[in-house]
């Protein structure tokens, strides 16, 4: 085991041959892998979703620097991933995100603000998943891939998959990343989507670390060649190319919407910054591992293309000035929002446990809004 | 009793398109005790599942078959085996309506066949009731009577809530009345099975009738014990043994699961703080021990059975 970890510091970062269209340096390279072309995403919006979403992530940090969020989970480096995955969505689709899918949640349309409130404490929540089939972030690692199978079972037998009607069938996208590849949910995860043929896309990105851990303290295979014993494809891209990620996620929820089946895909990546800003990350990985992969930037790369001679879609400094001016916006909102979040009332905890509250629950609840009161009423 | 279940979740799949079944061998097997027999070839196999081999996985897809519209009871083979699904149940089952600031509500019930007196091998005669009741979210139900069995396991999965319904195995094959088309009783109220004034013993599950049985023998000695069956675990209705113990001024409870942290303890408490001055003797536990549950040929002395209960009626009566 110390072997292991030991080694993990020094060698080769394991990027074997993904998928990719995009290199580091901006180029397009066909793969013949990959099931659509760049035309098949609006590269303009995408380099917009991820520049504004990385906005999100660095204000949260600001935000948990000056005491406003008790924590945060920065995704720094993982924009080409979750937008990739987040623009091939159809409004109909459904997303179990875990805990760190600040991207995804911004191409689905949820307010970024309400992504600060579990981090703030003042919700476990903060978004309504039923408005968006965007569901709750979930800090228990890999709990949700079993829940996405079971909404997968839902619409199958609900009669919205594989109709043959695209503006009707429905797939589920549930991310987890390399750690939760280890939990046994995930594995029961793997066999129910293969045994009944579920209309789920597991989307696993692929960070490098669980907090400490390395990927190789998880495998010793590349993640996406796990379904294939489970009987259902997997395929291995590069996570900081938005183009190939999308092109795969839509690929993959274009077959299971279709009454295909599951996917698995492994979005090979990197997690820049340390776990959340209460971790130390240089305790157990070498800075030099974050000069790599920053060179790998999925913004930068996409920018190169777009801003370079003969993009396909080409931006512009007029496009970048208005892009930073709408930055900005977002970070004022963010900052006023994250304030203005609501605390909740202290009976909250009690209404919400159950859907009618018991006799002794009321009573604690009185007992507990009692005290409160006359605490309130000491510190006035 | 366990053709009362079958009959409830017959009913319960007729009125309801959303309702379906799942778990292991629930199928063409009709479960290790046949509670779902017949109703895969009635209802079809997406209605009535039959996973794969794994009680997180039935649990967790539960929930996402709730959040999707759903309302799926789940069968958990037996009371040992529930355990790879705490997880499930603990950090997301019993937590999702909170989480989600009381918008979404996870309408899952989980059967259980609980307790010993069997003859069974290990994890088969379990007791796991005090970890549910000890997890705020959760409802938790156990029936001791073939009309309650129907009744509950109705409004079980009628409730929005989850719900863990522990069903006493030793009951499954006692015979009893059923009247589907009766009024049931609020599902959260325990009931006064047998009327007394000299002594109030309390229960649920299997050893209600034990309890029963008792009583008879102590009115034979011309003490009248009054029988409680609690019916809910959580919330567990201490108003009506509250007011039992009021007349009585003696409690005995009885469980099978083990002694420590579980429902006796917590009954005893609310009791002495309700009804501390009314009291005329200390509130007893007649309960399985703080072991894992024996090997078979211990278990008649090792669960609580008439004798034990007279035991602790007699030194109670002493003091």
């Amino acid at each position: 085991m110390v072997v292991a970890i030991v080694g993990a510091m020094t060698e080769q970062l394991p990027v074997a041959d993904p998928w990719q269209v995009l290199d580091s340096a901006g180029n397009l390279r066909p793969d013949g892998r990959v099931p659509t072309g760049a035309d098949a995403l609006d590269l303009r919006a995408a380099y917009r979703d991820m520049v504004l979403a990385r906005r999100v992530d660095t204000e949260a940090i600001a935000l948990q620097r000056q005491g406003e969020l008790g924590l945060w989970p920065s995704m720094l480096g993982q924009e080409g991933a979750q937008v990739g995955a987040g623009s091939a969505l159809k409004t109909q689709d459904v997303v179990f995100p875990t805990y760190r899918e600040h991207a995804v949640a911004w191409c689905f349309g949820v307010d970024p603000v309400q992504l600060l409130g579990l981090f703030r404490g003042t919700t476990m929540g903060g978004w309504d998943p039923r408005e968006r089939n965007f569901h709750l972030y979930t800090l228990v690692i890999g709990a949700q891939t079993l829940h996405a199978v079971g909404y997968a079972m839902g619409l199958v037998r609900d009669g919205a998959v594989g109709t043959g009607d695209a503006e009707r069938d429905r797939a589920v996208l549930v991310f987890l990343g390399d750690g939760a590849l280890s939990e046994g949910e995930t594995n029961e995860a793997f066999v129910w989507a293969a045994a009944q043929h579920l209309p789920v896309v597991f989307f696993c990105q692929n960070n490098q670390w669980a907090i400490s851990a390395p990927f190789s303290v998880q495998s010793r295979v590349p993640a996406a060649d796990r379904a294939k014993g489970y009987g259902f494809p997997g395929v291995r891209v590069d996570g900081n190319d938005v183009i190939a990620c999308h092109a795969v996620t839509r690929e993959a929820l274009a077959n299971a919407r279709a009454g295909g089946g599951p996917t698995l895909i492994e979005a090979v990546t990197y997690r820049r910054n340390p776990h959340t800003t209460s971790d130390d990350d240089l305790r157990y990985r070498a800075g030099s591992e974050n000069d790599v992969w920053a060179a790998r930037d999925p913004i930068d790369r996409l920018r190169s293309l777009l801003t370079g001679p003969g993009a396909p879609q080409p931006i512009d400094a007029a496009f970048l000035a208005d892009l930073d001016g709408e930055q900005e916006e977002l970070a004022v909102r963010l900052r006023a929002g994250c304030r203005a979040l609501p605390v909740p009332e202290p009976g909250d905890p009690f209404r919400h446990t159950l859907a009618s509250m018991p006799r002794d629950l009321a009573r604690q609840m009185d007992e507990h809004l009692a005290f409160v009161a006359a605490a309130d009423g000491e510190r006035s | 009793m366990a053709r009362a279940l079958n009959a409830g979740l017959r009913d319960a799949l007729e009125s309801d398109d959303k309702v379906l079944l799942i778990g292991e061998d629930i199928g063409l097997l009709g479960g290790v005790f046949r509670v779902t027999d017949g109703l895969r070839k009635d209802f079809g196999e997406d209605r009535v599942v039959t996973s794969p081999l794994g009680e997180a996985g039935i649990v967790g897809s539960a929930i996402g078959l709730a959040l999707a519209g759903y309302r799926p009871v789940c069968e958990i083979q037996f009371d040992g085996f529930v355990f790879p699904a705490m997880n499930q149940i603990i950090t997301q089952l019993a937590k999702y309506r909170h989480r989600s600031g009381g918008r979404v509500a996870l309408p899952v019930v989980i059967r259980i066949p609980v307790g010993g007196g069997i003859g069974a091998i290990e994890h088969h005669s379990e007791s796991p009731e005090a970890y549910f009741v000890h997890t705020p979210g959760l409802r938790v139900l156990c029936p001791s009577t073939a009309q309650d069995a129907y009744d509950l396991l109705g409004q079980a999965i009628r409730c929005d809530d989850p719900v863990i319904f522990l069903e006493p195995k030793r009951s499954y094959w006692a015979k009893g009345d059923l009247d589907p088309g009766a009024e049931p009783m609020d599902m959260q109220r325990s009931r006064v099975v047998r009327p007394g004034t000299d002594l109030t013993l309390v229960t649920y599950g299997a050893l209600v009738p034990v309890a029963v049985q008792a009583a008879g023998i102590l009115a034979d000695a011309g003490r009248e014990a009054e029988v409680i069956d609690l019916r809910s675990l959580s919330p567990i209705d201490d108003a009506t043994v509250v007011a039992s113990v009021r007349r009585t001024g003696r409690l005995v409870i009885v469980h099978e699961a083990a002694q420590t942290g579980g429902i006796g303890g917590e009954l005893a408490a609310r009791v002495q703080a309700q009804a501390f001055y009314e009291l005329e003797a200390p509130i007893l536990r007649v309960t399985g021990y703080d072991t894992p549950y024996p090997a078979s040929r211990l278990e008649q002395d090792w669960l609580p059975n008439v004798d034990r209960i007279l035991d602790a009626c007699e030194f109670s009566f002493a003091q």
